[in-house]
């Protein structure tokens, strides 16, 4: 079984999702190898070898520097074919999910997607897919290879074993249409605060909080608690909020120990973002919030008296 | 200017969505309706068309004969005329298999600019742009919250997870749109009764000359194994706010060692 990994690199590091994929196919044995496109990327192959990558394939070049998916089609039907690979594994993302699909109709090949598991049954691989808002997992195979498989944000946590890590650059053959794109303008946001995707305990804000200045109430909470706020996409589109800070399918994933949200209704947009946090509270005040059939503990009240008086109470348990 | 949308009939958001445990697909037996998502690209397909002053929105999808009920939609907000890729033999196609027909009838249409929503709501699939551009061999731009065309290319913003991209493409392309691009505008009563008499299409495999192998099940590489039950994820516990909530919080937390 040789399966390759791609690595999605952003601000001279691995994502975290992409190095917890690999460490999941670097469990599920055979030959693994991770593969890394970009330009001005060499440094980046230790850390894929620390995370169970044999082999690391590089592609450095000049015309691969933007974040654009067509050119690393390209790149990775090429490792296919050369190296006889059987299955390609992605983390979600908007990048990962466009080369995934543009691969599968390079080659041919099955694509299964919103994937949360994946293991081996005789020689074959088996995927669970969770569907239909969470409510059913399908197992599911393919029937040809290679086999592409795009796996959800928080599937899986990163894990450090060694592995050989033998580099090996390439230089992908570029198709036309792969650069007819180019990236006009890149802005990142500013991160202000500890970062959400690190944090161990995040207490987000929704549409509930009624108003922009509310957020102080998150804060106050997250700051009580230690820990980092997000915010759903609805707030940071109301501009209540900055981007850095959006959880859920256009923003960030992320899967804290403990994680409050406040005024957040709980829509699989929102869900898929934070739903592998280990711990979820809510507060809202619609009882029928989808939040509160997966939340582990929801209080059905008004946010407003509920998170001061929380705030309240674990400054307390902190002084004493 | 050729404006394609792809779109697709869903489940009606109000219907119970289940797996069929039979021929473990979705159950499509009950009312269907456009896929909400697909509205914002019909929107921005007529808002491009408007802004040009001439050209033509198709609207085109695959799906059982029915579906043109939901197509209908889609013409009714204004969209021209509407194509659907109708046969027996494309039912149970996965992503590859239906980016293969989809494109075969887009090369038939020739279209400047191909046009997708963010997602459908019933598979929560949000790639197959991608596929339909690999092969058109056209570039690709997804997840686009502002869309501009200048001349002979198009240029599209978007948020990723890390801030924003502005991205360039020359036309024909395949966009993507995220659902904040627009507000879809709702059908007028005028638009509802045209509706019907505006041209609706419905084409065979043999039109498209996709061969029965490359279609349906037969034609798809991946496949469904066995459907279950979620995992209940450990105890969820709802209680009401009878002025002590925050006090179970803390007592919550307290008991999970997380103060």
């Amino acid at each position: 079984m040789s399966t390759l990994v791609f690595l999605e690199h952003h601000g001279g590091e691995l994502q975290k999702g992409s190095l917890a994929v690999l460490s999941k196919a670097a469990s599920l044995g055979g030959d693994v190898a991770g593969v890394i496109v970009g330009s001005g990327v060499d440094g980046l192959a230790d850390q894929a070898a620390k995370h169970g990558a044999a082999t690391v394939y590089v592609a450095d070049d000049p015309k691969l520097e933007a974040p654009l998916p067509q050119p690393r089609v390209d790149a990775i039907a090429q490792l296919v074919a050369d190296k006889s690979i059987e299955t390609v594994l992605f983390a979600q993302s908007i990048l990962a999910a466009d080369i995934a699909a543009g691969l599968a109709a390079r080659l041919d090949a099955g694509l299964n997607w919103q994937l949360t598991d994946i293991a081996t049954d005789g020689g074959d691989l088996v995927g669970k897919q969770s569907a239909l808002g969470d409510s059913v997992v399908v197992d599911v195979g393919w029937k040809t290879t290679p086999r592409i498989g795009l796996f959800r944000a928080g599937a899986f946590d990163p894990s450090e074993q060694a592995a050989a890590g033998t580099v090996e650059a390439f230089s992908p053959e570029l198709q036309e249409h792969s650069l007819a794109a180019e990236m006009v303008e890149q802005a990142h946001a500013e991160e202000s605060g500890p970062s959400i995707e690190d944090a161990n305990v995040i207490v987000a804000g929704g549409r509930g909080l009624g108003e922009p200045e509310k957020f102080a109430l998150v804060e106050e909470l997250a700051k009580a608690l230690g820990g980092a706020v997000a915010a759903t996409r609805a707030v940071v589109d109301a501009g209540w909020y900055p981007y850095s800070a959006q959880v859920g399918q256009t923003g960030k994933s992320v899967s804290p120990t403990l994680y409050i949200a406040c005024g957040i209704s709980g829509a699989i947009q929102h869900k898929v973002g934070m739903q592998s946090s280990k711990t979820i509270v809510a507060i809202n005040k619609d009882p029928n919030a989808p939040i509160f059939e997966f939340a582990d503990l929801g209080v059905v009240g008004d946010l407003h008296t509920i998170v001061p008086k929380l705030t309240e109470l674990v400054r307390a348990r902190r002084v004493s | 200017m050729k404006i394609a949308v792809c779109v697709k009939e869903v489940p009606d958001a109000t219907a119970h969505k289940r797996i069929d445990p039979g021929t473990k697909r979705l159950d499509r037996s009950g009312e269907g309706a456009l896929n909400a998502f697909d509205a914002n690209a019909v929107e921005e397909a007529l808002r491009l068309k408007d802004a040009t002053g001439d050209g033509e929105v198709v609207v085109v999808s695959m799906g059982p004969e029915r579906a043109l009920n939901s197509l209908r939609k889609a013409l009714a907000m204004g969209a021209d005329r509407a194509v659907l890729i109708a046969d027996d033999g494309a039912a149970g196609s996965d992503l590859v298999a239906t980016s293969l027909m989809l494109a075969k009838a887009l090369e038939r249409e020739q279209p400047d600019l191909i046009l997708f929503g963010q997602q459908s709501s019933d598979s929560d699939g949000a790639v197959l742009w991608a596929a339909v551009a690999e092969r058109l061999k056209q570039p690709v731009i997804s997840q686009v919250a502002e869309l501009t065309l200048e001349g002979g290319s198009l240029t599209g913003k978007r948020q990723t997870e890390f801030g924003y991209d502005v991205i360039r493409a020359p036309l024909p392309a395949v966009v993507a749109v995220a659902d904040s691009i627009n507000e879809p505008r709702y059908p007028s009563l005028k638009g509802i009764m045209g509706a019907k008499s505006k041209p609706q299409e419905t084409v065979s495999l043999a039109d498209l000359g996709v061969e029965a192998g490359s279609a349906g099940e037969e034609g798809s590489h991946t496949q469904v194994l066995a459907l279950s039950d979620p995992p209940p994820r450990g105890d969820t516990r709802k209680i009401e706010d009878d002025g002590s909530g925050a006090e179970q919080i803390v007592a919550f937390l307290a008991e999970k060692r997380l103060i």
